[in-house]
């Protein structure tokens, strides 16, 4: 049961989605790893870590055909078990402009900072969006050199905080 | 001393309610050592309750003297009976337990707490503990009442974004 691979499936939101797809996917001995799915801008997108011997595409095909989802399949290396627990958190928020994830994940990014989840959303109007995004990551960088990593970039109003995730763990 | 067997879930005995000591003998000293043991013997635990090696007693051990960032701190205390009498502020934090191999998850907490617990010898103290040590003794305290932090998860999307900006700006 190591041939994982990874189903992406993404289509306008209505309600059912994932019990129609995962019914199919149990119909036809199909078994589920990790997911994440999501409501992202009035669309509903899975990602899910599949495996079994059951033929995925042709399980799939009707439930994506009859709900208007897009499907996407990839052959993946990864397997269960594999988690990383992080250590550094990042809040971000500013007036919405372009360029803020990459010039924080970028300052991040040469600093040797992993990121495991990232999750963005766009508050505010219509009129002042802000944007708010969440990160969780590991590195070996201390709070203090991310954050003056990240520093110059609340010059221009965005507000980037770093701090530590101590785990509990007892 | 033998290492005592750790309950996992799905082990229906973790949902049980531990029963409140009465007798703070030989016996019960003898146990908190084995209890203690185990706490040390495998990655190591900042707490651990007697519920999670299948004793139904209220006796918990926490140490929060050795994260890796100093946080505030009691010492090692064994607590016998332990009784949360106040709760104050709420914080996210994330936690993983011996009993749930594999998974961490956020937790919402009490920021600070006030309890009454009895020593291994039977004497009343009272505790006022912050932070981390209050999140420990919240966890551990969930387990003698058979429950886990993962009855507490709370989605990703769920952040105190608001509540730190509003904070940050009034200092």
């Amino acid at each position: 049961m190591n041939n994982w691979k990874m189903v992406t499936l993404v289509g306008e939101d209505q309600p059912g989605i994932v019990a129609q797809t995962t019914e199919a996917l149990y119909q036809n001995s199909l078994t589920l790893g990790e997911t994440s799915m999501m409501r992202l801008g009035g669309n509903f997108s899975m990602m899910m870590m599949v495996s079994g011997e059951g033929d995925l595409s042709a399980a799939l095909a009707p439930v994506a055909q009859a709900l208007n989802l897009r499907l996407h399949i990839d052959d993946i290396a990864g397997r269960l078990h594999q988690h990383l627990v992080p250590n550094i958190q990042i809040r971000v928020m500013g007036a919405d402009q372009p360029g803020i994830v990459a010039r924080v994940t970028g300052a991040l990014a040469a600093s040797g900072f992993n990121i495991l989840e990232l999750e963005s959303d766009v508050a505010g109007t219509a009129q002042e969006p802000v944007y708010i995004m969440t990160i969780q990551g590991i590195s070996d960088a201390t709070v203090e050199t991310l954050q003056q990593a990240v520093d110059s970039l609340s010059e221009e109003g965005v507000d980037v905080s770093v701090s530590a995730i101590e785990t509990l763990f007892a | 001393m033998p290492i005592l067997e750790i309950l996992t879930i799905p082990d229906a005995r973790l949902k049980q309610s531990s029963e409140p000591v009465e007798c703070f003998d030989d016996e019960l000293h003898a146990f908190i050592a084995e209890l203690e043991e185990t706490r040390l013997a495998g990655p190591a635990a900042v707490g651990i309750a007697a519920p999670q090696v299948g004793r139904f007693q209220r006796i918990v051990i926490l140490d929060c003297s050795q994260t890796r960032r100093p946080v505030p701190h009691h010492g090692h205390l064994i607590l016998i009976n332990p009784e949360i009498t106040h709760w104050e502020g709420f914080e996210l934090g994330r936690e993983g337990c011996l009993s749930v191999p594999d998974y961490t998850g956020n937790v919402i907490r009490a920021e600070r707490i006030k309890l009454v617990a009895q020593s291994p010898q039977g004497e009343t103290h009272e505790y006022e503990m912050e932070s981390y040590e209050a999140r420990v003794l919240q966890h551990e305290v969930d387990h003698l009442d058979g429950l886990l932090f993962l009855d507490r998860v709370v989605s990703r999307r769920t952040d105190l974004f608001q509540r730190k900006v509003y904070k940050k700006g009034s200092t």
